[in-house]
């Protein structure tokens, strides 16, 4: 996508932004990085292509401290992290200059990241420009967003829990999957503060990783936008993206389709009451142990 | 020099009569767990997900328990590891990586945990037949051909050669129902990796300058602010790193009294060595910048030179920004050798 380097060149050549946030080329083509570039020498090593699966938004949090615009390229699902973040006031929309970049799904080295299989839509919720083209506009993936949800739905409650502690068994608390998430933006996270009682640096038990996986869910709950940087960047291979798609499609189904990240200022599903609300009963008719 | 078929392994294996931890399969990763009979062995992985320290120096291990009884504190100290072992299928680069370790927790004051776990292992090393895109161990004098273990095994198709160099290793080997083997076909495969090896991208990287003399040349480097602009500040690097000793020790209350137990720590994390009067490095530049240094400039400045990084390539691999070790050595570093 060279028009995208182009345009940020000129952008930053008239002064419009101070700075670039997007990728710089790495050893090989699945390998690059997010950097920052300030001038048109450190440009050289920009680059958009298909390893850019990380979402840039959250470096947005600090990045808006900056003087002057930002400018941040942005994927259709990144923006959707970005106009949360917005809408939770954690970035100012004036700081920064947003291209929204074209995307035919990111890869690793094993082909398409498992975020793209079930890729929600290449809308863009919020931009200053769009560059794309007509191949980046048609669906990518083949996984119905629920698909894996569904699976895990029809087990009994049995073989679902064995399947969950088989996999966080393997949580080696890195804090990857909570240092990337554009929802997690506390200042100091609980589990950091030395004072809180509950920090927990190594997995004292399998217990203890269930709660900080699943108070981490219950956290970022309604806020989630299911950018699937949680799985993406976990080094154990935990597929921690469906706990939150499981929490998103529990709120479609009992308060209506909602999507994080395309609402402004209005009350979200889990902020707002209403008479009609469920009541906390039916968890045990959804249930199925 | 000795040779078996590699069909027997599964056999030789199970008819240890010790433990034996070995590369196997764990819901899609690779770990040195217990084998048993029956399970697969993941020989063919390199840069398994967890290390063999993880056999030494577990993530999470009880130090003592202190319980209450009236006015008296009663104090339990956690029994040392007193059981023989095998530690099979380690590579050359995790090798030198316990050998670092060993500067670390066995020169004064010993720590008495990690040694008791060492000494009571035997280690099987496992040459390299091929070294993959993200080695570069040769870079800290470390050969994949000839892993530093106990016992080392070489693959050949559809044999495996081996060889005892410590009495602990003889004494497993000796149980081992194996053959005379020519020393030639070895010194071949050895060579053979060794060409390998030199094909790959990051085989002979410059090092020139990472040493003591060069501290604060390195410290005050203008490249550490873009090199950590993306790091996340987490562990994945230095939790999948054979070398990584750094350790918290923690008290948990278990309602009636206290288990006192050390865990894994990271340098990544803000409240790494964090002191009363703050933290010393309040940054994740600060940060970064203490794993690289450490690894390539502290470490080998009061050991010999011995380097802290031994190549493996892992958190090159699970970097989830692509951040790494090789991309710091080219970018502080003199560029390529010629």
């Amino acid at each position: 996508m060279k028009k995208i380097k182009a345009r940020a060149l000129s952008l930053l050549a008239d002064g419009t932004v101070k700075r670039v946030l997007g990728w710089e080329r790495g050893e090989d083509a699945f390998d690059c990085s997010p950097a920052l570039f300030e001038n048109e020498a450190e440009m050289e090593r920009f680059v958009y292509g298909t390893c850019a699966g990380a979402n840039l938004s959250k470096y947005c949090v600090k990045m808006g401290k900056a003087e002057g615009k930002t400018l941040v390229i942005l994927k259709p699902c990144d923006t959707l992290s970005f106009r949360q973040l917005l809408h939770e006031h954690r970035v100012e929309r004036d700081a920064f200059y947003i291209i929204g970049a074209g995307c035919t799904g990111m890869m690793d080295e094993n082909g398409l990241l498992a975020k793209c299989a079930a890729c929600k839509g290449k809308e863009f919720a919020v931009y200053d420009e769009i560059i794309d083209t007509e191949e980046c506009r048609l669906p990518t993936g083949t996984e119905k967003r629920m698909e894996q949800v569904e699976k895990l739905e029809n087990m009994t409650a049995q073989e679902r829990f064995a399947f969950w502690q088989g996999e966080l068994s393997r949580c080696i608390r890195c804090n990857a999957c909570r240092n990337v998430c554009p929802a997690c933006t506390c200042i100091k996270c609980v589990f950091d503060n030395p004072g809180s009682g509950v920090q927990s640096k190594a997995p004292v038990t399998d217990f203890e990783e269930n709660m900080f996986h699943i108070i981490r869910a219950y956290h970022v709950a309604g806020r989630c936008t299911d950018c699937g940087e949680c799985s993406r960047v976990c080094p154990q291979g935990i597929p921690l993206h469906l706990i939150n798609r499981k929490l998103i499609k529990d709120m479609n189904e009992l308060y209506g389709d909602y999507q994080a990240g395309l609402g402004d200022n209005e009350r979200t599903p889990l902020t707002s009451f209403t008479k009609e609300d469920a009541e906390p009963g039916i968890i045990h008719e959804r249930g199925n142990g | 020099m000795r040779k078996f078929a590699a069909e027997k392994l599964e056999q030789l294996l199970s008819g240890i009569s010790m433990p034996v931890y070995a590369p196997v399969e764990d819901g899609g990763t690779v770990i040195y767990g217990r084998y048993e009979p029956g399970m697969r062995l993941r020989l063919d992985k390199l840069g398994t997900d967890r290390t063999p320290k993880e056999v030494l120096f577990p993530q999470w291990e009880s130090l003592m328990h202190f319980k209450m009884e009236g006015k008296k504190i009663q104090l339990t100290e956690e029994e040392r590891a007193n059981e023989d072992y095998v530690l099979f299928g380690v590579r050359a680069c995790d090798m030198q990586a316990i050998r670092v370790l060993d500067r670390v927790f066995l020169s004064d004051p010993v720590d008495t945990y990690y040694a008791a776990r060492r000494e009571h292992g035997t280690i099987v090393g496992l040459a390299c037949d091929a070294p993959g895109k993200n080695c570069f161990c040769k870079n800290f004098g470390v050969d994949p051909a000839q892993p530093d273990a106990d016992v080392v095994l070489w693959p050949a198709g559809d044999e495996y050669f081996c060889e005892a160099y410590t009495d602990k290793g003889h004494a497993l080997l000796n149980g081992w129902d194996t053959l005379e083997a020519d020393e030639c076909a070895v010194t071949a495969i050895k060579e053979e990796i060794g060409k390998k090896y030199d094909a790959l991208p990051f085989a002979h990287l410059n090092l020139n300058g990472f040493d003591g003399e060069h501290l604060m040349e390195k410290f005050e480097s203008p490249q550490w602010k873009k090199l950590s602009m993306a790091c996340l500040g987490c562990g994945s690097c230095t939790f999948s790193c054979p070398t990584c000793q750094c350790y918290d020790i923690r008290d948990y209350d278990t309602g009636n009294g206290i288990q006192r137990y050390r865990c894994w720590d990271s340098c990544m994390y803000s409240d790494f060595t964090l002191m009363a009067h703050g933290a010393n490095r309040p940054t994740q530049l600060e940060r970064y910048r203490q794993r690289f240094m450490h690894k390539l400039v502290y470490f080998p400045s009061r050991n010999e030179g011995m380097y802290s990084c031994v190549g493996c390539g892992r958190c090159i691999e699970k970097c989830p920004m692509n951040l790494h070790i090789v991309k710091v050595i080219r970018a502080l570093g003199e560029g390529e050798k010629e």
